[in-house]
């Protein structure tokens, strides 16, 4: 682990985006064009709104982190990049932090975006401080970019880790909580949901959203998502090899 | 890297001066069921440039990646700059191009050569003038603000043997680094080599082009994975009374005793 090398791998990620102007634009004005779009769909109903649109803050950044770090690590396994890094004096988890750092500061900008329309213009009602959306939002997008990384050691193809969205988080999208309350489930289904770190994302969104303070299940989600993210994060340092067939 | 017990070497044969750049005995790689190379025992000499030379599919780009480390399921000695192939130390003395441009394509050039530099430890002071001159030993310097993407093939490959001269490594492990230039930038870039080699760094250059050979000093001819010969390009003509490599390796090829059962058919990594 070396900091300047960690650093350096962030600002290439960062460069790499830069110039695809096209994919910024879409990362950060889809949350919002949502948001949007939810706010009159829920028109004669501003409860649902609420509690909808606050959980849809933290799965935002959870599913677009996680697309766009399986495909950049999968085009970094393909290019022959990653077999050159890692013949060079580059530890596993410069790599890995370099693409979190990197995917955690875009998603910052990209959940205050959504955030502070949110609140600020669609008049979304949270109890909470909308710093702690923000928190959550944050540690969501770590936990997509550590999904995403981990799965693109699984997929030989974008083909194939397009496919992996479907099969890692529309599960967790259906039982998080966000169509029917986690407790009203079937109890293998609900027991199911309890090892899902996405139904804690959303808890924890909802927690905000209903108590001024920072209540003790809030730090009990934000636990669970940080725990899981790290520990995704060292599954996916442990999919790099060096060497390889 | 495994190490079966110390492989019997002939140790008289060895000649005691420099330690070989790269010493290779019994070198065995199995991809699935396949032996990819088969017994090989060789040693490049430290200062030199040695030619890998073989048809495609014969094994080359194995054996290079066995040689930088990254190759799985190598048994037998090997030893790069005295220690085992890919041991963590030689992860900065031991420069690598594989055969297809490893770079980024959504980066300039320059931005490329920038971040590899950084990953070689080049101190941010000298990181620039690292970069520039690895640009010009490539003769890139009028694309270097070009995205790779969007250079020639023949552009991009060379961004990636620039960033291989990074960093100034001691062993430069060169994989097809000549296809698809044209002859002057050819002879350019084997110049280069020479003046790499005259200041002491070892180069290790495959190419299936046999009219190169003629550029290195000694020769490992390598075919279906098995070491054909290993010698300087004269000796090899006159061993077998060739007037060119390409000819020596064809009469190699056909005394040779019997053909092995494997047929590796697969070049590229």
């Amino acid at each position: 682990m070396n900091a300047a090398r960690t650093f350096a791998t962030a600002r290439r990620v960062l460069r790499q985006l830069a110039h695809d102007p096209r994919t910024i634009a879409l990362l950060l004005l889809v949350p919002v064009l949502l948001l949007v779009l939810l706010y009159y769909v829920f028109d004669a109903d501003r409860r649902s709104f609420d509690s909808i649109g606050a959980s849809l803050l933290g799965i935002f950044p959870l599913v677009t982190m996680f697309l766009v770090t399986s495909i950049a690590t999968l085009r970094e396994r393909t290019s022959g990049t990653l077999e050159r890094l890692l013949s060079m004096p580059l530890g596993k988890a410069d790599l890995i932090l370099g693409y979190a750092l990197a995917f955690g500061a875009l998603a910052v900008v990209q959940a205050s975006a959504a955030t502070g329309v949110a609140v600020g213009l669609l008049d979304l009602d949270i109890a909470g401080s909308p710093w702690l959306l923000l928190l959550v939002a944050l540690l969501d997008a770590l936990l997509g970019t550590a999904l995403g990384l981990f799965v693109s050691a699984f997929a030989a193809s974008e083909f194939q880790v397009v496919q992996f969205m479907p099969a890692v988080i529309f599960p967790q999208l259906l039982l998080c909580g966000l169509f029917a309350p986690r407790s009203s489930m079937q109890p293998a289904l609900e027991a199911v949901s309890d090892v899902l770190p996405m139904s804690y994302a959303v808890d924890g969104m909802t927690e905000v959203l209903k108590h001024p303070d920072v209540t003790g299940d809030f730090v009990r989600d934000v636990a669970v998502v940080a725990g899981c993210a790290l520990l995704v994060l060292f599954l996916g340092a442990a999919t790099l090899r060096r060497r390889t067939a | 890297m495994n190490k079966p017990p110390p492989a019997a070497e002939p140790p008289a044969a060895e000649p005691p001066a420099d330690p070989p750049a790269v010493h290779a005995r019994g070198l065995t790689v199995i991809r699935g069921r396949r032996r990819v190379l088969d017994q090989l025992s060789f040693d490049v000499a430290p200062g030199t440039v040695t030619g890998l030379l073989g048809p495609s599919g014969s094994g080359k780009s194995t054996l290079i990646r066995a040689v930088v480390g990254t190759q799985a399921k190598v048994t037998g000695t090997l030893d790069v700059l005295g220690r085992p192939a890919g041991s963590a130390p030689l992860r900065s003395r031991v420069g690598y191009v594989t055969q297809s441009p490893s770079v980024y394509a959504d980066l300039t050039a320059r931005q490329n050569l920038d971040y590899y530099a950084a990953v070689l430890g080049i101190p941010r002071a000298d990181r620039a003038a690292a970069v520039t001159r690895a640009l010009t030993d490539v003769d890139l310097t009028s694309h270097a603000d070009d995205l790779a993407g969007n250079l020639s093939g023949g552009q991009s490959s060379r961004v990636s043997l620039a960033v291989a001269l990074l960093g100034t490594p001691e062993l430069l492990v060169l994989d097809e680094p000549t296809v698809g230039l044209d002859p002057v930038l050819r002879r350019d870039l084997w110049n280069l080599f020479h003046r790499l080699a005259a200041h002491g760094t070892t180069l290790l250059i495959s190419s299936h082009v046999m009219d190169e050979a003629d550029r290195c000093e000694h020769l490992l001819l390598v075919r279906n994975g098995t070491l054909l010969a290993a010698d300087t390009p004269q000796a090899l003509r006159e061993a077998t009374g060739s007037d060119t490599v390409e000819d020596a390796f064809l009469r190699l090829v056909e005394s040779a005793p019997t053909e092995p059962a494997e047929h590796p058919l697969r070049g590229t990594p």
